[in-house]
């Protein structure tokens, strides 16, 4: 049984490896800038994630478990378990701000914080005017958005509040 | 194993994997770009939720059938779906009124079983609440729009609602399934289901000027295995892979 220390010098060895593991769709951004990790457990014989997936259908979940057992099995940690917790619900709030400035330099433009009382709104990720308007609800993936600015006249994918 | 529990919970699986089985078949073939998009992109919120149930209900069922052996080998007497899921797709004003139908049977059901008894059905209704709003407010899009459209557009949704207005009792209909998971507090209460499903259609129909289809007789037997003569070339199409090559994996 490893004492308390130890198991945190492990668990924090273990968040550092895991920001290896990205959004296969946006490998700029790891799971925890999206806050798609949840936790992190460390048991007598095993280690288990804990994530949580952004919506339903998201196909990039198996791809990111698959992605945690890899990287952990290539650090040496062999006996890796990955738990797919669903309450409480992922949240776009649980996107990290270092996320937040990624998907901007992505060109992708950020969800808008829901506490944002300035009402700043959405702006185009090149241009950045606040000319825009809303193509379609549905983007290319459950997540997005697509707009249009109507400055720069360059679509983007918006990515939506959750 | 509670049999009820367990055909509760794969009765909502069915329902989002007949449903969003006949939302792919438009995939290509939508009228525009955009609406192909979000076409797939609600079929595939669809998907994932029938993932979640189905491998629930076989947790229940106890049996070790996982997701996929519930959705490709079952045989179309075990489905439990809505017959309203697996009519054919018919033209976009048939395929998006019955899509409003059952968003908006979606959007309250799913607010009811938040506050379930069962634990892994609230958690999995508090993510499909918010997919499930999405798809209403996009579905009531479609309605108003072809209804208070032009002449062909209304004509063709009112002939759509219509054609599919006997298959919504079904919805409703109380049997000892519900019974039991009414009374514990697992499913909501399904009178209260019908009258606010029933107050959100009538008043999208109003507004766009489309007339509430009389009801002539009541088709159901979904959820007992008897299907329509569609389902089973919907089953045919999408067991084909695990039917032919049994045990296949990628």
């Amino acid at each position: 049984m490893t004492n308390s220390t130890e198991m945190s010098a492990s668990k924090s060895q273990i968040l550092a490896l895991l920001t290896q593991v990205c959004d296969p769709e946006i490998p700029a951004l790891s799971i925890m800038d999206l806050g798609i990790l949840r936790d992190v457990l460390c048991h007598r014989k095993h280690l288990e994630v804990i994530i949580t997936p952004t919506y339903c259908g998201c196909p990039a979940m198996k791809t990111i478990e698959f992605d945690v057992i890899r990287v952990l099995d290539t650090a040496g940690y062999k006996n890796v378990k990955v738990t797919t917790q669903l309450a409480p619900p992922w949240t776009t709030d649980w996107i990290s701000e270092h996320g937040r400035t990624k998907l901007l330099e992505e060109g992708i433009a950020p969800p808008l914080e829901r506490k944002d009382g300035l009402g700043r709104g959405i702006a185009c990720p090149r241009c950045a005017s606040h000319d825009v308007s809303l193509v379609s609800v549905f983007g290319s993936t459950s997540c997005k958005s697509l707009y249009r600015c109507d400055s720069c006249l360059e679509p983007f994918d918006y990515f939506k509040c959750h | 194993m509670n049999k009820n529990h367990y055909r509760y919970v794969l009765r909502l699986g069915d329902n989002a994997l007949i449903l969003g089985q006949r939302m792919t078949e438009w995939c290509g073939h939508s009228p525009f770009l955009e609406e192909d998009i979000a076409m797939a992109n609600c079929a595939l919120d669809h998907i994932g939720r029938a993932r979640l149930l189905l491998s629930y209900a076989g947790e229940i069922e106890g049996e070790g059938r996982s997701e996929d052996d519930l959705a490709f080998i079952r045989s179309d007497r075990e489905f439990e779906n809505f017959l309203l899921c697996e009519l054919p797709i018919g033209d976009y004003a048939f395929t998006m009124a019955r899509q409003y139908l059952l968003d908006t049977y979606h959007y309250h059901l799913f607010t009811g079983l938040i506050s379930s008894t069962d634990v892994t059905l609230s958690a999995i209704a508090h993510k499909a609440i918010k997919e499930t709003t999405y798809h209403m407010n996009r579905s009531r899009d479609w309605v108003l729009r072809l209804g208070d459209g032009t002449e062909e557009s209304h004509g063709r949704i009112q002939i759509a609602l219509e054609r599919m207005w006997n298959y919504t009792d079904e919805l409703f209909e109380v049997d000892s399934v519900d019974v039991e998971m009414a009374a514990e507090a697992i499913a909501p209460d399904p009178e209260l289901l019908q009258s606010r499903w029933q107050a959100d259609i009538t008043a999208t129909l109003k507004k766009a000027t489309l007339v509430v289809p009389e009801k002539k007789w009541s088709l159901s037997g979904g959820r007992d295995g008897l299907h329509t003569e569609a389902m089973g070339y919907l089953l045919s199409e999408m067991q084909y892979l695990q039917r032919a090559y049994p045990g296949l994996s990628w």
